[in-house]
């Protein structure tokens, strides 16, 4: 067992470093041989380790290995070791199994890119980094892959490094995931210098018996690693980058920008939901990020050309929903949303991917429209993605996944109406917004015709997400329809169950109110985007639309306030200011040089007349003393 | 005998060097990396050693030289100056590899300089009797100022200079504090001596103390540098040639910071206290600031010489930390700084060497052209901003934890440098391999030499990422000695005993106080 824990890891990275070395030299089938294959071992290796752990369950509920002995500082001491248990089982599964799709698609996506063996070999780089960040049993391992992930996601981003917008908005992620792993890292001293290690199980451990729930010290701890993951996971107020994180490739929205990475933050703090609990102050807070993200993120998406920005915005919207769980205690409904996520969102982005390519590189979807019959793969596949994203009730597996968060919102122990109508309109504009898309884009007359249709490579992966984005969802059923809860009971070997208040609402009633809703969505965006639409066009134009499509001026707000003050700062002196001590040092001595040679100017007549000053002014004083 | 051997090689090789430099530059620079490669495994066979627990040094030589003042020839080797020994070494080497293209004019003179500055600098981390200590101090910079005056860029001269008379400046009131501590011991215990060891335990006033270790600080302060006495660093790092700056950035500044462990700490132990606040602000404004100017220059050279300054701020935040975990870092730092910023500066000669350049806006999209090189440039950049995995990481994690033991506020700012270099080290990477082409530039990627010296240093800086353990055990005993003196005398003059307050452990109780109070 433990064999393979260390393996996960390292047989990614491997591939890196092969392509790193030798990239250039290899032929392309090398290349994507070597980087697929790479994940595919290593998501075979994960559901080999994972049928091991679930047949020792309950006996055994994690494993751990100890690879080396990395810091050894004074008292400061950490691993580099790994352990297994449910939580990072699952993020295993989505990083390796979705990474493999992505990669075995990205293999035909990428094929006529100059950057191929790079691309491959910095995808790689990531999986790796992303399996250590999940696996890492010390906060300080898991700090190494989340910067390591952050790194990835900047040279992917940038990737098409030619255009300098991509350069920006690389560099925005960049910086802005920089400020919350900077509070984070702060939060990590805390615990670090009150509890003496860096292992996660002996902090939380320590935590939950030494500090007093609600204390400050807690509640600032929290804190700070919340603002990391605020940073990670797009949240308000660092949701910003992540629209713009879609100048990469489209595999690497799917895999980083949507499936895996962005979802750190909800791994991390479900990882530390001990500290979490110990500052219930955070935890709602925690609530209300994720039900405000969940609707500004939702307004902005309804209002985008964009393909690949509707797609973002709808991502931050997601994991809004799942901070919104992590908030009201529902650690798994938060988990298993994440999972489902990473199906349909992962499948989105491919399909849009193929859209895009086909059009020669055209985002804008007023400009598609009628690829329903050239495509029809592509179309079908992301009408069940599309679905699946709006809840479409009891067939998708969004529907389960977001209906648990809902029911939660409402009815575990810190949820109240608020956050639920929070949850309920966004689950309206999720399915407004989604199928927006799918009949602007694939209904209506073809405003560019396809240069070509997608081959097997890109569609096989495509099929077998829209099947999991299915069939998904079926591993667990609410109580009040099928009763199956497989995920959770698996989940909740780790985490702790979610604790339910008693309301006297009735679960089948808020279920069928949150499904008719979707439809009503659904129903809505067929009748002004389809069948009407002249109704959409006056609000299309409007300046609330500017307003939301801008992402609610954020971005004008922090440039303001951040950005044009750093350059102005740096711009004042840029020539260092202390210099002038030097210069003025030497203009002095320059004076001085000046002022004694005017003195010593071989002039009798000015030496005889400074002598009868000088006599003069010593006998007046030596007279008037 | 063999401390005295390193020394000696390093001359005979600097003569050798020169001389035959007249007929060969080849021989010349052979002779070079000889005398330097033997030097680096002499101190490697050291390394091997076993050393014996509780015994500080490993190497200690005592050698007469003017007895009637007291001066001796004692120079003796912990971890501390073992580390910094192959450090030198070993960039050492590379500078003179590097150089193999760059330098063509008097290169026997020129590799004659090298060495001397060399010697000076493996001098200076051995002597323990500091009359010798001032000697080697001084020796450093003679050839120094050769090496920027002649084979630099084009202000040179001023830039020379200016280096020249902030450091000779600074060495005199070092030295003016050298004899005010010999004839404050010598009036106190009857032996005046220049010796290291018996000036340990010299007893002095409070204010005594302070003026005294004001002097030694005006050396090791400007070398550091600290803000605001750095002013000579952009000048020289940026007219200096590829070798000079390599060896001004990763090893001169690193006798600063040197200085202050060995000589500030265990001889001025409380008057070091007193001045801590004072320096742990000195070190977060030098990582502030020097960020800031960094992010501002246009000058490649320029951009990384201010990084330096913002990189020693940390080294001077540690060292004024006192304790165990922030000294570690503060080593680790020396180190890490000597290959990343060695290597940018590595980066921006082999630049110049192909487009002849420093100018920013001239550079762009070059990673088309030299992949290795962006690569290269990446990496360091990566190191520069202390992403984990890489040394810099564990430097900075080390002096940030220890800072944060001492002083909760001067930590958190020194944090905002993380986001500060950032900003600056990602502007490198757009600016110089990214974007669009400024100018239509056709440069060769690197050559099987240059891809060697950076695939040593890369396996270097990663190797000092993941597998920091063989340094930190070096280091160890030297530190902890070093604390326990400092720890045990400033108690002393302070009359409580050692035991009352082991360490300043904060409780959580504190730190919630501490941050709500402001």
């Amino acid at each position: 067992m433990t064999i393979y824990i260390a393996l996960i890891p390292a047989i990614p990275l491997l591939g890196f470093l092969v392509l790193a070395l030798f990239g250039s030299k290899l032929p392309r089938k090398a290349v994507g041989y070597i980087g697929a294959g790479s994940v595919g071992i290593v998501a075979m290796l994960t559901i080999i380790a994972g049928i091991g752990f679930i047949k020792s369950l309950p006996q055994v509920r994690s494993y751990s290995v100890v690879l080396w002995e990395w810091i050894n500082a004074g008292n400061l001491k950490a691993d580099i070791s790994f352990s297994l248990d449910a939580l990072s089982l699952v993020f295993c599964f989505v990083i390796t199994f979705v990474g493999f799709l992505i990669h075995v698609y990205s293999i035909e996506f990428m094929a006529k890119d100059d950057g191929f063996s790079r691309f491959f070999a910095y995808m790689n780089l990531f999986v790796g980094s992303m399996l250590i960040l999940v696996l890492a049993n010390n906060i300080l391992l898991m700090y190494l892959g989340w910067e390591g992930v952050g790194l990835c996601s900047y040279l992917l981003i940038g990737f098409w490094y030619k255009e300098p917008a991509n350069g920006y908005a690389a560099r925005k992620a960049f910086i802005i995931t920089r400020i919350g792993d900077t509070a984070m890292i702060i939060g990590i001293f805390i615990l670090f210098l009150n509890f003496g290690t860096f292992n996660i199980n002996e902090l939380m451990q320590q935590a939950s018996g030494k500090w007093v729930a609600g204390s400050s010290i807690a509640v600032l701890t929290a804190a700070l690693l919340l603002g990391g993951a605020l940073g990670k996971s797009a949240q308000l107020p660092l949701q910003t980058w992540l629209p713009d994180a879609m100048a990469g490739p489209s595999p690497v929205s799917a895999l980083i920008h949507a499936a895996t990475m962005v979802t750190a933050g909800v791994y991390l703090i479900a990882r530390t939901h001990v500290l979490f609990s110990l500052a219930p102050v955070v935890q709602a807070a925690i609530a209300i990020i994720g039900a405000l993200t969940l609707l500004i993120a939702g307004f902005s998406a309804l209002a985008q050309h964009d393909l690949k920005r509707i797609l973002a915005y709808s991502t931050i919207s997601q994991i809004g929903y799942m901070f919104l769980a992590l908030g009201v205690g529902a650690w798994s409904a938060a988990i298993f949303h994440f999972m489902i996520h990473a199906f349909f969102k992962a499948l989105l982005f491919l399909a849009a991917g193929v859209v895009i390519l086909v059009l020669k590189e055209e985002h804008d979807i007023f400009k598609m429209g009628g690829l329903r019959k050239k495509m029809p793969v592509v179309f079908m596949t992301f009408l069940i993605g599309a679905a699946s994203l709006s809840a479409l009730p009891l067939i998708t597996a969004g529907f389960f996944s977001k209906d648990q968060i809902l029911w939660y919102s409402l009815s575990s122990e810190t949820g109240n109406t608020v956050l639920w109508i929070a949850g309920i309109t966004g689950a309206f504009l999720t399915a407004l917004y989604s199928f927006r898309m799918i009949f602007i884009t694939f209904f209506g007359e073809a405003k560019t015709q396809p240069s070509f249709l997608p081959g097997k490579v890109m569609t096989i992966p495509l099929i077998i997400l829209a099947v999991l984005s299915v069939f998904g969802g079926f591993i667990e059923l609410p109580r009040s329809i099928g009763n199956i809860h497989l995920f959770s009971n698996l989940v909740d070997n780790t985490l702790p169950a979610t604790v339910v208040r008693e309301s006297g609402h009735s679960e089948i009633l808020f279920q069928s109110l949150s499904a008719i809703i979707a439809l009503a969505g659904i129903y809505l965006a067929y009748l002004i985007y389809f069948k009407r639409p002249a109704l959409s066009e006056s609000f299309n134009h409007s300046r609330l639309n500017k307003f939301f499509e801008k992402g609610w001026g954020f971005d004008r707000v922090y440039d303001v306030l951040f950005v044009k003050p750093v350059v102005w700062l740096s711009e004042i002196d840029k020539d260092d200011v202390f210099d002038w001590l030097n210069i003025g040092i030497s203009k002095l001595a320059l004076l001085a040089n000046r002022l004694l040679s005017f003195l010593q100017n071989g002039k009798l007549r000015w030496y005889l007349m400074s002598f009868t000053i000088g006599i003069v002014l010593i006998l007046t004083y030596l007279i008037f003393k | 005998m063999i401390l005295v051997y390193l020394i000696a090689i390093l001359l005979t090789g600097a003569f050798l060097a020169w001389i035959a430099g007249i007929w060969s530059p080849l021989w010349s620079r052979i002779i070079s990396i000889v005398s330097l490669s033997i030097d680096l495994i002499l101190i490697l066979t050291i390394v091997s050693q076993p050393v014996l627990p509780g015994n500080k040094w490993i190497v200690d030589i005592n050698l007469e030289w003017i007895p009637q003042f007291g001066i001796s020839m004692h120079l003796a080797l912990d971890g501390l100056s073992l580390l910094l020994l192959i450090l030198t070494f070993f960039l050492g080497i590379i500078s003179v590899i590097i150089s193999w293209k760059e330098i063509n004019s008097k290169v026997g003179f020129f590799h004659f300089n090298l060495l001397l500055i060399l010697a000076g600098i493996i001098g200076v981390f051995l002597s323990l009797d500091l009359f010798l200590f001032y000697f080697f101090w001084e020796l450093m910079l003679v050839p120094m100022y050769f090496l920027i005056g002649i084979w630099g860029h084009e202000n040179r001269t001023a830039a020379s200079n200016k280096f020249f008379l902030y450091t000779q400046a600074s060495g005199l009131l070092m030295f003016i504090s050298i004899l005010a501590l010999y004839f404050v011991h010598g009036h106190s215990t009857g032996s005046y001596t220049f010796d290291y060891i018996q000036l340990l335990g010299t007893k002095m006033s409070k204010s005594t103390g302070l003026i005294i270790m004001s002097g030694f600080l005006a050396a090791f302060l400007v070398k550091l540098p600290v803000v605001p006495l750095h002013n000579w660093l952009p000048d020289a790092h940026t007219e200096a040639p590829t070798a000079g700056s390599l060896i001004l950035a990763a090893l001169l500044l690193k006798t600063g910071a040197y200085g202050l462990l060995r000589f500030i700490v265990p001889l001025f132990p409380s008057a070091a206290v007193t001045f801590a606040p004072i320096g742990m602000l000195l070190g977060v404004i030098g990582i502030l600031y020097g960020a800031k100017l960094a992010f501002a220059q246009t000058d490649f050279k320029r951009l990384v010489a201010y990084t330096s300054v913002s990189h020693m701020g940390f080294v001077i935040l540690g060292v004024f930390s006192f304790n165990e975990i922030a000294y570690q870092g503060v080593v680790m730092q020396m180190i890490a700084h000597g290959i990343s910023t060695g290597a940018l500066f590595i980066l921006v000669g082999q630049l110049y060497e192909r487009i002849h350049t420093r100018d920013l806006n001239r550079m762009g999209g070059l990673w088309e052209k030299a992949p290795v090189m962006g690569a290269m440039g990446l990496i360091f950049s990566m190191a520069s901003l202390g992403l984990p995995g890489l040394g810099n990481f564990i430097a900075e994690l080390l002096i940030l934890i220890g800072a944060f033991k001492a002083s909760i506020l001067m930590s958190c700012l020194a944090c905002l440098g993380l986001i500060a270099a950032t900003i600056y080290s990602l502007r490198i990477v757009q600016k110089v391999f990214l974007g669009n082409k400024n100018y239509d530039w056709d440069i060769n990627d690197l050559n099987v030499r240059e891809k060697i010296v950076t695939a040593l240093l890369v396996i270097v800086i990663v190797g000092l990422g993941l597998f920091p353990k063989p340094v930190f055990n070096i280091a160890r005993p030297a530190l902890l000695k070093t604390l326990d003196e400092q720890r045990e005398k400033s108690f002393q003059d302070q009359g409580i005993s050692k035991n009352e307050n082991p360490e300043k452990n904060i409780s959580f109780f504190q730190i919630s106080k501490l941050y709500f109070k402001h």
